[in-house]
């Protein structure tokens, strides 16, 4: 018996991360980001110009929890490169302002982007709509 | 509702000889942000640095603590 059958989140999850280089999930979308840690995250990939895909984790909760069992990784959004985890929004901040986000992504950094990573999001800024998918948000 | 002060005084006894400092974003005792430095995050990728610290927490990550953004290194 294959776990195909048996997971069909975790394994729909695992073909999306083979099937896309630059692969982001996400609270929302990348126009509709549903928490200041995506929105920032997507603010600083959208910074290096390099196409990435996006999956909205929030429409079921067996998205989070299949990922994070799968990436050994708890929190969202969660960036994978060819495969391999790069990491959340602080790692992802870290590498743009380092330059090495555009190096992991294969582009060059923009002569115009700024040194600093994009701030989506300000701490005492409105609430960040972080939720634990218990809620209806209906 | 955790306390800044108990996520330091949590990370500083999981992790031997780790000096962290913690600060309540929001005021909402739920989003946080720890600075962590640890001897034995040298040799260790970022993304395992921060999976160490994310470990002492276990399931309290996206449960009472909602999010806890990280900043790692060794010294």
């Amino acid at each position: 018996m294959s776990e195909t059958t048996e997971n069909p989140i975790r394994e729909a999850i695992a073909e999306a991360i083979r099937d896309h280089e630059v692969i982001l999930f996400m609270k929302g979308t990348p126009e509709r980001p549903a928490c200041g840690f995506s929105a920032r995250t997507v603010a600083a990939l959208e910074a290096t110009q390099a196409p990435f895909a996006a999956v909205d984790i929030l429409p079921d909760p067996r998205i989070r929890q299949e990922l994070s069992a799968l990436s050994n990784w708890p929190t969202i959004p969660q960036l994978f490169v060819k495969g391999e985890l790069v990491g959340g929004c602080d790692i992802v901040s870290e590498m743009y302002e380092s330059g090495e986000l555009a190096h992991v992504l294969g582009v060059e950094p923009p002569a115009d982007a700024p040194d600093e990573a994009p701030k989506a999001a300000e701490p005492g800024a409105p609430p960040l709509q972080i939720d634990n998918n218990l809620v209806d948000r209906s | 509702m955790p306390t800044t002060d108990e996520l330091r005084q949590r990370i500083e006894t999981a992790i031997p000889g780790a000096a962290a400092q913690v600060i309540d974003l929001t005021g909402g005792g739920d989003h946080f942000r720890a600075s962590v430095v640890a001897p034995e995050f040298a040799g260790l990728s970022r993304i395992e640095q921060h999976r160490r610290v994310y470990a002492v927490f276990g399931p309290d990550i996206g449960g009472p603590i909602h999010a806890l953004s990280l900043e790692t290194r060794a010294e």
